[in-house]
């Protein structure tokens, strides 16, 4: 079964002044049609910049410098711009961190959605204002008909990311590529956010890629789980099993972290150091420097991809397929 | 509508400050009877006249006449030209407002494009020569660019005349320039010295603004979205990009209008600036103080138009019922 996307090898530098830093190394991930992806990882993980580039957004002075993003056996990351435009929003959608930002101002939400639709599928303007109406009542919005008038500031926080999950399905994409979709909410409000999109998503049957550093949100909404750390995947394996046995001493790390992440507000994790940058990038593991099983190799040689049970690890200590550490407690 | 009640309610409160500043002015600048009647009339003659002229009255009654006589347009006689105030005002008034109407309809017309074009082709050399030209446009001083329009266009290659405003056409009183050949010809050169500073100031504002608006979170969704470009830039970002701009152009049209002196003078324009620099020359209260209101009046209505404009293209205006503040 050849997968919805396909993600190989993706390299993205950022040029800086005299130089070029490394955002993301060698990551290489696949999700198949369906399936909720979770991508978790520190900030300045690049998570953000992996879903950038396969949404074909790249801006300077960040560039995709190698690898191949397929989506539906077609390479996507060479087209053109016209026609990755017309994949955009039509195929593979997007929903963003900041709802409160995410649509225009000084535009109603109806037309907001009409627009999208317009632009994508072959309906004409009272269809589409029909359909604007069904989504809106279907992401939950009270009052729909009245709602298609409203400007994006006459809605809470909650109520305007669910209008951006209104558009991100209003033209029935493959894939969603949501960034951190609940983290600017409030607490009250992000349950509800992502058991709407598991919900639609369930419904349509479409893929996501699910960036958060929320553990608890991973463990709720994901079939499977990447983590990433400094511009590298790490491991990648179902989520029942990552949150049982993590294979990379990472992993674990941001797993023991969970019963805090509960109380929110509270750090991602607790391994002491901090994530390399780009700027300042690390020989061998990238996570030696923090691990408490750091060996000889680990400072010089880059761990490649070991098969762990049903996942990958990029670490040494998985090199011969025994998990890393015992289970957590 | 509670929105232009209560801007309508600042206006006035605005108008009523500058109107006791004038009063203020007129009443205790110089004292009136001298200025009046001059140092060789008599005692008698003086007190006779403070009589006439209330000026023994409490300030407050007086106050409250000036504004009344005010409001019906009497502002008193000028000391220097012996005719009303008003009528002087009146028959300035046209030439002022049609010179800085049409050198902002210019600096407006070319800065917003241009600012708007420059910052979508950031990079591309025209875009660079383009903005290059602007902060030459900033830097010179107004009159220097009046005076090489009229070195070029007037003496050299003779096609624009140099001064004065041309053939003039009275409609109810309000005379105008923009229906004769020679009219509209004597305004050329006029406006466009006016207007260079405004235009580049609004196509930097507008490029400034555009690339500001071309980063933010809701253009990126917008791509996100596979919107089409031209939809993006004029149906998004531009829309986003001219609610400060119109604040700005609102702004520097009272300022125009208030400092369209130096132009004035440069091209022997006759409209306020040139009337209210004899005022000033031969302190002539009554019509500076007439003066200082008309300018106030003017900011007022057009900081009022600002913000009617202002909530029209943004519904957050629209709905919080106050826009920003005047400055
Ligand atoms: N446009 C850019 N210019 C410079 N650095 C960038 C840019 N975009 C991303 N980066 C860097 O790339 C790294 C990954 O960022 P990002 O993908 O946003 O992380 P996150 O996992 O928090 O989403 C960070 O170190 C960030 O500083
Ligand atoms: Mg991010």
């Amino acid at each position: 079964m050849s997968a919805l996307l396909e993600v190989e090898n993706l390299r993205v530098e950022i040029a800086a002044r005299a130089r070029r830093l490394v955002a993301i190394d060698d990551v290489s991930f696949s999700i198949p049609e369906g399936e909720v992806l979770g991508v978790v990882g520190e900030s300045g993980a690049g998570k953000s910049v992996t879903g950038t580039a396969i949404l074909g957004l790249l801006e300077r002075p960040a560039y995709q410098a190698g690898g191949r993003i397929v989506f539906r056996g077609n390479r996507i990351d060479n087209l053109d711009g016209e026609a990755m435009r017309a994949l955009r929003g039509r195929e593979i959608a997007a929903v963003f961190q900041d709802p409160l930002t995410s649509l225009d101002p000084l535009m109603t939400i109806g037309a907001q959605l009409v627009e999208t639709m317009l632009t994508h599928l072959p309906i004409d303007r009272q269809e589409a204002w029909t359909r604007a109406h069904r989504l809106l009542a279907e992401v939950g919005i009270p009052a729909p008909r009245e709602r298609l008038q409203s400007y994006p500031h006459e809605l809470s926080g909650g109520m305007r990311q669910r209008v951006v999950l209104a558009l991100a399905f209003c033209c029935e994409p493959k894939l969603i590529i949501a960034d951190e979709p609940t983290t600017a909410l409030d607490v009250s409000i992000q349950a509800q956010v992502l058991d709407l999109l598991k919900r639609m998503c369930r419904e349509r049957g479409t893929a996501v890629m699910l960036v958060t550093h929320d553990m608890g949100v991973i463990a709720e909404a994901a079939d499977r789980v990447a983590v990433m750390y400094a511009g590298r995947l790490v491991e990648i394996g179902p989520t029942s099993e990552i949150l049982r046995a993590a294979a990379h001493p990472y992993t674990q790390g941001l797993m023991a972290s969970i019963p805090t992440m509960r109380r929110r507000g509270g750090d991602l994790l607790q391994i002491p150091g901090s994530m390399p940058r780009p700027d300042a990038p690390v020989p061998g593991c990238a996570f030696h420097p923090r691990c408490s099983h750091v060996m000889d190799r680990c400072r010089s040689e880059r761990p490649s991809s070991f098969v762990s049970g049903a996942s990958l690890a990029a670490c040494w200590l998985a090199e011969h397929g025994a998990p890393a550490a015992r289970p957590r407690p | 509508m509670g929105f232009l009640i209560s801007r309508l309610g600042q206006t006035i409160l605005v108008l009523f400050v500058a109107a006791f500043v004038s009063f203020a002015l007129f009443r205790y600048v110089g004292d009136p009877v001298n200025n009046m009647v001059g140092q060789a009339a008599s005692l008698a003659d003086r007190e006779a006249m403070r009589q006439a002229l209330g000026l023994d009255d409490p300030t407050l009654l007086q106050f409250g006449r000036f504004v009344g006589q005010a409001v019906q347009g009497d502002f008193g006689i000028s000391y220097r030209f012996g005719q009303p105030v008003a009528q002087l005002l009146a028959e300035r008034f046209p030439a002022t407002l049609e010179l800085s109407i049409v050198a902002m309809i210019i600096a407006t017309g070319l800065g917003i494009p241009l600012g708007v074009w420059t910052a979508l082709h950031r990079g591309s050399w025209i875009a660079q020569a383009l903005l290059t030209l602007s902060l030459i446009g900033v830097a010179l001083p107004t009159f220097l660019i009046g005076i090489v329009l009229i070195l070029v266009f007037s003496v050299w290659l003779g096609w624009l005349p140099s001064f004065g405003r041309g053939e003039v056409v009275s409609i109810g009183g309000w005379t105008t320039g923009l229906l004769t050949w020679t009219g509209i010809k004597a305004l050329i050169l006029p406006s466009i010295t006016l207007g260079v500073f405004q235009l580049t100031l609004i196509m930097r504002l507008a490029r400034a603004e555009m690339l500001e608006i071309m980063r933010s979170d809701f253009i990126r969704f917008a791509k996100a979205r596979g919107l089409r470009r031209r939809t993006i830039e004029y149906g998004h970002a531009l829309r986003n990009t001219l609610v400060p701009v119109v604040t700005i152009v609102g702004l520097q049209f009272g300022n125009v209008f208030a400092f369209s002196i130096i132009v004035e003078t440069v091209f022997q324009w006759p409209g306020l600036g040139l009337l209210i620099i004899q005022a000033i020359q031969f302190a002539d209260v009554p019509l500076l103080a007439a003066y200082l209101v008309l300018i106030a009046f003017c900011f007022a209505v057009i900081n009022l138009a600002v913000d009617v404009l202002y909530a029209w293209i943004d519904p957050r205006v629209r709905a919080a019922g106050m826009g920003r503040s005047a400055a």
